[in-house]
């Protein structure tokens, strides 16, 4: 009782804040113009477009696409009030600095995390607001006129949907508002949000024609995951030193390659001593993240073994026994793998491995580690899976898993799940609160940390195992099969 | 009350402040003087914890400005170098909304607000929005934010900037007022007069180093050495073969009036007096020369650019 009490009390400024910064929304006509003419126009024009639109389809008897146009049009209906009040959510905390309003506040006994999450709430409530507003007119529009509402289970889907991107988009735009020096770049760095997102709501648009909800519900689910991350991130570098101290925005690219030089050289004068007194050091801090890596890989490893054994074989089952035959007799052909190692080359296993951990930095990097442990999850997830095919066809899966895979498998995945351990630290330490250090100065010595992994492990490890799998896995698979 | 010992702050390359030693008790005002630049804004926004210091530590109501961050902000008043007011909202509304964030109960911030108000001369204008006070009034209104909670410590960058002469004076009252109620306050200001009549301590900032500090009198005292003290007479008189004490020499004298310097006035200036009696000197007056802190200032400054002042 006493915590829920305590709780409240620190809620209470939250709202204060939030209140103040609705209060100012309201009087300030520049926002609330705009975002009354959108809610009211834009529904009428959709309105009018899909009545044009049903009538054009009804003459083709397209009605499932008739059924679609309802939902895909709430879908872009709640989305454009969001994109225009935006600019409340971009202007909260660098606007106030432009006008000289934050210090008095950041001068104030409020925390940290009341300030972010007041201006987080404050930016949410109007766009979604707005953009509820819009889709409501529009039903209400839609019912008059006979045509057919949704489903309330498709509704609800939808209203999530549209309340994930909101809180994903202010997420962002306020994480860009603390970062930023001005209003303006602010402004300028929002088509990273928009256009995301915007391609995200294709891809929403097509799960919703194809009239997949379940995967609605998911992206849903993911997007709200996202928005999490972002303000985990936001409230972990949330200085307010940071929003007094800078001035202007400047990228000093020297800087930043003699800080990442720094880092990844270390004090070391000789290889030996970079393993001994830089590399290691690194290693261990990736301990954590590469035991969750592991853990990862293995749950991997048994879903993709699950999948192949239960999706397969009804596949298999229901599949054209001559089609079946074919494919049987191909993977029994075994003498075609003697010419094999001429069609295999390690540097172009090399490379191909190299592009996959500099693939996995780079998707971990657009989500916080999420996309790039995802990678090792289905990589891993395919060979549990390959394990399965060969155990329904009949095969020695254990021998020929031994022998096809092992032999460089036991140096490219423990590399892979290096890789994607460091990038897994990368998110972890983002969304973690480090005093006193920038956002940019704790990224450059996390990459110099990936660096140090996969320059010192992780691309020694796969030139190896490409060489075995060039020159020794095809002999043994041979010897494996003809036994 | 605020007590710093060696506070730093680098900004990159650059020390903003550097080996700042300051203590204000209670019921003491201590002005920051310096040239834009020098470190005073720096120094505030150290105090309140928005700027970590790089080096030494600082104290503001017996708190560590590191780590009890938000319970010194609870305790500080702070008026920022701009008054940062939301210009949308009314004078009244908005120290309701700081009232509010400083944790007063709804009837306490709203008594508060109406006598904070009234005693800078808002009230009339209480409803208007703050985007149609004047420059005068939004600097009054706020200070008045920076003493809704009723502070313990006060930090004051630049309080009486952008006021007419009847405003600044409510205002310089208003500083002595709260001096008298055991405040400890330190204010920024470029403004030498309000400085010397209001401060209890003086320190001179340049290019983040403290040149010198003390009271006015001490300052006076350093910079430009002993008092002096002009003599005026009736009808001219020749003052050449006036016999003075140790400790006192003439450094400027007329047929009417004579200028002293007097090393320890309060002992020597007595004796003076007697030997002007003595030769029946037709004696007007004795009386200081005045001597401003702008003087002092002006002359350190000098000093500093010279490079021949380093504290």
């Amino acid at each position: 009782m006493l915590e829920k009490e305590i709780l409240f009390t620190r809620l209470v400024p939250v709202w204060l804040v939030t209140r103040r910064e609705l209060q100012d929304q309201i009087r300030d006509w520049r926002v609330i113009m705009p975002l009354i003419i959108l809610t009211a126009l834009f529904p009428v024009l959709m309105n009018a477009f899909a009545r044009e639109a049903v009538g054009f389809l009804n003459r083709f008897s397209a009605n499932l696409i008739v059924d679609r146009l309802v939902p895909f049009s709430v879908l872009i209906i709640g989305f454009f009030p969001i994109t225009v009040s935006l600019v409340v959510a971009l202007e909260s905390f660098v606007g106030e600095k432009e006008r000289g309003t934050i210090e008095p506040l950041l001068s104030s006994p409020l925390e940290n995390w009341q300030l972010y999450m007041a201006k987080l709430l404050a930016g949410i409530v109007t766009p979604l607001a707005a953009s509820f507003l819009a889709i409501l007119f529009y039903l209400t529009m839609v019912s008059r006129q006979g045509l057919k509402i949704p489903p309330a289970h498709i509704l609800l889907v939808l209203v999530v949907v549209t309340a994930a991107h909101a809180i994903l988009m202010v997420s962002a735009a306020i994480v860009i508002s603390v970062q930023s020096t001005s209003v303006k770049a602010a402004n300028l760095l929002a088509s990273f949000i928009v256009i995301p997102v915007a391609i995200l709501m294709q891809g929403e648009t097509v799960l919703m024609f194809w009239g997949n909800e379940e995967m609605l519900w998911l992206a849903a689910a993911a997007v709200l995951i996202l928005a999490a991350l972002l303000i985990r991130v936001g409230l972990a570098h949330f200085q307010r030193e940071y929003l007094i101290g800078r001035e202007v925005d400047s990228i000093n690219i020297r800087s930043i390659g003699r800080d990442f030089w720094r880092d990844f050289r270390g004090n070391a004068r000789s290889v030996a001593g970079w393993y001994r007194g830089v590399m290691l050091p690194a290693l261990r801090r990736v301990g954590s993240p590469l035991a969750m890596t592991v853990a990862i890989a293995a749950v991997g490893a048994w879903m993709g073994y699950l999948w192949s054994v239960r999706n397969l074989r009804e596949a298999i089952a229901s599949a054209n026994p001559e089609a079946l035959a074919d494919i049987s007799d191909r993977a029994l052909r075994i003498p075609e793998l003697v010419n094999l190692t001429e069609g295999i080359s390690a540097p172009a296993l090399f490379l191909h491995n190299s592009e996959v951990v500099l693939g996995i930095l780079v998707a971990g990097l657009l989500s916080f580690s999420v996309l790039g442990v995802l990678v090792c999850f289905l990589n891993v997830g395919l060979l549990g899976g390959v394990f399965g095919v060969i155990e329904m066809l009949g095969l020695p899966a254990w021998p020929i898993f031994a022998a096809g895979v092992v032999p460089h498998g036991i140096l490219e995945v423990p590399a892979l799940m290096l890789a994607s351990a460091a990038v897994l630290r990368i998110g972890v330490v983002l969304v973690t609160p480090q005093s006193g250090q920038s956002i940019g100065g704790v990224l450059i010595a996390l990459l110099a940390d990936w660096t140090k992994i996969v320059v010192g492990l992780v691309l020694p490890l796969l030139a190896v195992s490409a060489a075995i799998e060039a020159y020794i896995t095809p002999g043994l698979l041979l010897a494996a099969l003809q036994r | 009350m605020i007590e710093t010992r060696d506070l730093g702050k680098r900004f990159d390359e650059l020390w903003a402040v550097q080996a700042l030693n300051i203590n204000v008790q209670e019921g003491q005002v201590l002005a920051l003087l310096g040239q834009n630049g020098a470190g005073k804004t720096t120094t505030v926004r150290m105090l309140t914890g928005l700027l970590t210091p790089s080096r030494g530590w600082a104290k503001v109501a017996g708190l560590d400005v590191v780590r009890r961050a938000d319970a010194v902000r609870g305790a500080a008043g702070v008026l920022t170098e701009q008054h940062g007011l939301y210009l949308r909202m009314s004078g009244e509304e908005y120290l309701e909304f700081f009232g509010s964030i400083y944790g007063l109960t709804p009837s306490r911030r709203k008594d508060r607000a109406r006598q904070l108000l009234e005693h800078f001369e808002l009230l009339p204008a209480a409803s208007r929005r703050i985007g149609e006070y004047s420059k005068g009034m939004r600097q009054k209104l706020a200070l008045a934010r920076a003493l809704i909670h009723e502070p313990a410590v006060l930090l004051l960058d630049e309080p009486t900037s952008a006021m007419d002469p009847e405003s600044a004076r409510l205002v310089r009252d208003e500083i002595s007022r709260l001096r008298s109620s055991k405040r400890a306050i330190v204010m920024c200001t470029h403004n030498l007069v309000e400085a010397e009549l209001l401060a209890d301590r003086i320190v001179i900032l340049f290019q983040g180093r403290v040149l010198i500090e003390g009271t006015v009198a001490e300052l006076k005292a350093k910079v430009l050495g002993p008092p002096e003290f002009e003599v005026r007479f009736s009808r001219p008189w020749d003052s050449v073969s006036l016999s003075l004490p140790p400790g006192s020499t003439i450094i400027a004298a007329s047929d009417m009036q004579v200028r002293l310097r007097v090393e320890r006035p309060e002992q020597t200036n007595t004796e003076i007096a007697r030997a002007l009696l003595a030769v029946a000197a037709p004696l007007i007056a004795i009386q200081e020369a005045p001597r401003t802190l702008e003087q002092v200032y002006l002359k350190v400054m000098a000093l500093a650019r010279e490079g021949n002042l380093v504290h």
